[in-house]
């Protein structure tokens, strides 16, 4: 009894669904077409117009729209949905029935100057990467900026003077006199000099030009002198150049050989670092001098023991 | 200001920015529809073109003028009403006694008359006269044509594309399930057109999906077709053009077979077989760092070094 009520129930519920299914479902010869984008739907099924004449006109219409409209709602409700504000919300498809623009596509813009140009070219835009803090960056980066505002420091003279420092350097001194003796009404012509004092150093160059009638045959000569160069095939040696040249090859060989030692012994743990860069630095001063001695050179190099090597020619 | 000449330079900010609403866009404007009537209307069609704009109403214009105007014989002057109010589909009403209670329904494409399709009203109910609640303004009709005509006669083809264009609104990324209220049902039977409009009734079925009842809110039509003016093949072709930007990236490398089983083609660099690592034996084992006499050369080229060593 027990087993025959539980297929009876089951029945009874197989029923229910089917009757349930039974109000929502409709049968047609030819499914509808649908375009579920636009909420269209398209009855290909022929009508009998026997069937629709003998019939009340606007209840078969009626009848005919509510089939069609189950079957449009049927297809709707299987979208996706979403809860959108309590509010249930079925996610549409793009339409995919061809309708007509209302106005012609877009022209595409004429290119301008610059991408003409490179186009011509080939330049690509750049993306741009992704920028990333970096501590170390950020402080290298202010280093350097330390680093460029004293570079730029170190060459202008002291505008007012000295400037207060536990020691002041000799040159500074120096330096802060002549700026002193300078500042007068008539730009220190008529300063008198200690006795020994040296002239000013740095005071920059002043251009002197040749007077327009004076030594011409001085001047025939420099003339000739330029003629000749121009006519020679020879061309003209450029000491401070060569010497540069034979100096950086020195360079570039001790560097080689340090280089073989190094790799010898694999890895960097032997190669102390600025040990065998000193080696030759105090030593080459003098050299350097004595290469630019085309009168041109001014004594750079000389001063200084912790430049390496100063290059002739270039103050 | 208008459009009517080639090129408008906008003095100003305000200008520009209408000058870039009515110029054409990759993604279109919702298209507008004007309705307008013609010199001498019927109480019928003046009706009709008011329901019609009700229905339509956020977008479409309603001309309260007469315009006196035949569109069959000369288009110039609704392509220049088209222009000054930005619209590509037209509703045109008139009456007299060789066509009474006449309605031209059209589309432009580009300012120029695509098609228009010219229907008598026989027989017709105003959305007033029933009594029922109606659908709220702006509300997106679902549009459902019905009868074999529409999908073998040409004329009506036309129509059916034309009449989707013309009520199917905005094109919406997704709709709210309650909001499905208006139906809008085409039927071509027996060499007529029968529009009726439907308010959307939704029970419960027990199911997910519901039961739908309608209930009709006008205003419906009994259409007979008249007078059609079809674009050229060519025009319709061109209408049809879809930017390159707007269209499917073709997806490369990927196919499905009949079961819908995805398939894909990968591209495999070639794998470098010197790094491989065997089987480790002492044997084999890479010295460290021994003096070679090699060693000259490995220094002119201390690349090589790296891999030999």
């Amino acid at each position: 009894m027990a087993a025959c009520s539980v297929e009876q129930l089951l029945a009874k519920a197989e029923a229910e669904e089917a009757e349930k299914l039974n109000s929502i479902t409709v049968k047609k010869e030819l499914d509808l077409e649908f375009d579920i984008g636009n909420l269209l739907a398209f009855d290909k099924n022929r009508v009998e117009v026997a069937v629709f004449r003998q019939q009340k006109k606007d209840e078969f219409l009626l009848a005919l729209a509510r089939d069609n409209t189950q079957l449009l709602i049927n297809e709707i409700w299987k979208q996706p949905t979403e809860r959108v504000e309590e509010a249930i919300v079925a996610k549409l498809p793009d339409p995919v029935t061809p309708l007509p623009r209302e106005k012609p596509p877009p022209k595409a813009k004429p290119p301008t100057k610059w991408e003409q140009f490179a186009k011509l070219k080939g330049i690509q835009k750049k993306k741009k990467t992704n920028l990333v803090w970096d501590e170390t960056r950020v402080a290298k980066n202010e280093f350097n900026r330390l680093k460029n505002i004293a570079r730029a420091q170190k060459g202008k003279a002291p505008g007012l003077g000295l400037t207060p420092k536990a020691q002041q350097s000799k040159d500074e001194l120096a330096r802060a006199v002549s700026v002193a003796k300078s500042s007068t009404a008539s730009v220190g012509r008529f300063q008198d000099r200690l006795p020994k004092e040296k002239p000013p150093k740095n005071t920059g160059k002043k251009r002197k030009f040749e007077p327009l009638i004076g030594n011409f045959s001085n001047e025939k000569q420099k003339q000739l002198e330029l003629l000749q160069v121009m006519d020679s095939k020879k061309p003209k040696m450029d000491i401070t150049k060569a010497v540069n040249k034979q100096m950086r090859e020195e360079d570039r060989e001790e560097a080689a050989a340090k280089y073989k030692k190094g790799a010898g012994k694999r890895g960097r743990k032997g190669n102390m670092p600025g040990k065998g860069k000193g080696k030759g630095g105090k030593g080459k001063g003098g050299k350097g001098r004595a290469g630019g001695g085309g009168g041109k050179g001014r004594a750079g190099g000389g001063g200084g023991g912790g430049k390496k090597r100063s290059k002739p020619g270039k103050k | 200001m208008t459009q009517l000449d080639g090129v408008v330079k906008p003095k100003t900010k305000r200008s520009k920015r209408f000058l870039e609403s009515r110029a054409p866009k990759l993604t279109e404007n919702v298209k507008t529809a004007m309705i307008m009537k013609g010199g001498n209307t019927s109480q019928t069609v003046t009706q009709a073109l008011k329901d019609i704009y009700s229905l339509k109403k956020p977008n479409a214009v309603l001309y309260k003028k007469k315009n006196i105007t035949r569109p069959f014989e000369d288009s110039t002057s609704l392509e220049f009403f088209s222009k000054k109010s930005d619209c590509s589909l037209f509703l045109f009403g008139s009456h007299n006694k060789k066509r009474p209670n006449n309605l031209i329904f059209g589309r432009l494409f580009d300012f120029h008359v695509l098609d228009m399709i010219e229907l008598g009203i026989e027989k017709y109910v105003s959305l007033s006269e029933i009594k029922t609640s109606k659908c709220p303004e702006g509300t997106k009709p679902m549009l459902v044509f019905a009868g074999e005509a529409f999908d073998v006669d040409n004329d009506l083809k036309r129509l059916k594309s034309l009449l989707l264009d013309f009520f199917r609104g905005p094109t919406v990324p997704a709709v709210r399930l309650a909001g499905l209220e208006h139906i809008l049902h085409f039927t071509a039977l027996d060499g007529k057109i029968y529009m009726r409009s439907y308010r959307c009734l939704l029970k419960k079925s027990g199911c997910r999906t519901p039961r739908i009842e309608l209930e009709e809110i006008g205003p419906s039509f009994d259409f007979v077709m008249r007078r059609t003016h079809l674009a050229s093949d060519d025009l319709y072709k061109l209408a049809h053009r879809q930017p390159k930007a707007l269209k499917p990236k073709k997806k490369k490398n990927i196919s499905h077979d009949a079961f819908g089983t995805k398939f894909g083609r990968v591209h495999m660099q070639k794998q470098d077989l010197s790094k491989l690592q065997t089987r480790k034996m002492k044997g084999l084992r890479k010295r460290k760092g021994g003096v070679d006499s090699t060693e000259d050369e490995a220094a002119a080229a201390p690349k090589q070094v790296k891999v030999e060593s």
